[in-house]
């Protein structure tokens, strides 16, 4: 069944103190050639059937309203994702 | 109705008017402070009345209080999934009313309020990224709200901060916004326990009757328990919506 993708960062002037700590763990491991880090979500809504424009502008429209929080989060990738 | 009093001071005989008073205290899945916000409710002289999150009945309440906890596990953003149940619905309408129904928020609370878009702003995790439990001491910034009116202008109160996703942002407009037109309703003194904006540690909207804050105030009313195992500091908020309820404005 196809699924659609949705990816969810926390905007970039938002502190990602969840990053920060994956950062500061990378050099421990021996992974030295990482500035920073920033830690999104990803979602993989699944659809029964054949992913229309109407079912992905409710994707899109749910993304906006449920899975991110505008005054903290942007929406950066919204794709269909065929199996 | 059973009562369950203080162990000091005289509450046994609230007036008529404040012992009418009918405050909702909302749970959803996950809450966990809903006992204690009522006890504080019962503490002040009101009546406490259940809200379950997924009925739609306000039952007339002439408040409500929704607090603390972990609702939904805290799943996808804390508050995100409780802001939609049917009873936030309700509350947010009664909210925006002419009516102005007096809604305080407390911790998860105040995480609900602002997903639902009552308060500006939003939580992320602390900058220290640890879980905090520590008595802390909060200056009161705006006395004029339904539920800061008991309190002076600038009076420092110790309640209870608990809370792992309590660093309060918003951009720079709202912070601007929010300190210019005297919204913040509560800073933290001393330190910033978790990198909140500007230290803030509570906000209410523009009317003066929706406000949240992350520490807890229904976790200091009552001698022997509160911070210090003495302060009663938190017992004001709710003594002040009853104040409120009856038109004495401060």
């Amino acid at each position: 069944m196809p699924r659609i993708v949705v990816d969810v960062m926390l905007k970039p002037e938002i502190l990602d103190p969840q990053g920060k700590a994956i950062a500061g763990a990378l050099p421990r491991l021996g992974f030295n050639s990482f500035e920073a880090v920033r830690q999104g979500k990803r979602f993989e809504l699944t659809v029964d059937g054949e992913v229309t424009d109407a079912i992905l502008a409710q994707a899109r429209e749910a993304a906006e309203t449920l899975l991110s929080n505008p005054v903290i989060e942007d929406v950066v990738n919204v794709e269909v994702v065929a199996d | 109705m059973s009562t369950e009093l203080p162990l000091i001071g005289d509450y046994s005989t609230p007036t008529a008017e404040l012992s009418g008073a009918r405050i909702g205290v909302v749970t959803f899945p996950g809450t966990l402070d809903d006992r204690d916000a009522a006890r504080a409710v019962r503490a002040a002289g009101a009546q406490a009345v259940s809200l379950w999150h997924a009925d739609t009945d306000l039952q007339d309440v002439d408040a409500v209080v929704i607090p603390g906890g972990f609702s939904y596990g805290d799943y996808l953003r804390a508050g995100a999934i409780s802001r939609f149940a049917p009873m936030m619905g309700k509350i947010v309408d009664a909210a925006n009313s002419d009516a102005k129904l007096p809604v305080l928020g407390i911790c998860n609370g105040f995480q609900i309020l602002t997903e639902a878009h009552l308060l500006p702003g939003s939580m992320i995790k602390n900058d220290h990224l640890k879980f905090i439990c520590r008595d802390q001491v909060l200056r009161v910034e705006n006395n004029q709200t339904a539920w800061t009116n008991g309190y002076e202008a600038g009076q420092e109160i110790t309640i209870v901060l608990k809370n792992q996703d309590g660093q309060y942002v918003a951009d720079e407009k709202t912070l601007d916004m929010l300190q210019g037109e005297g919204r913040v309703a509560f800073s933290y003194v001393g330190w910033n326990p978790n990198g909140s904006r500007r230290s803030i540690a509570g906000i209410t909207n523009e009317a003066g009757n929706v406000v949240g804050l992350m520490p807890h105030p229904e976790h200091a009313i009552e001698a022997g328990f509160g911070p210090d195992h003495r302060g009663t500091d938190g017992l004001t908020f709710f003594t002040s919506v009853l104040t409120h309820l009856v038109g004495g404005k401060k």
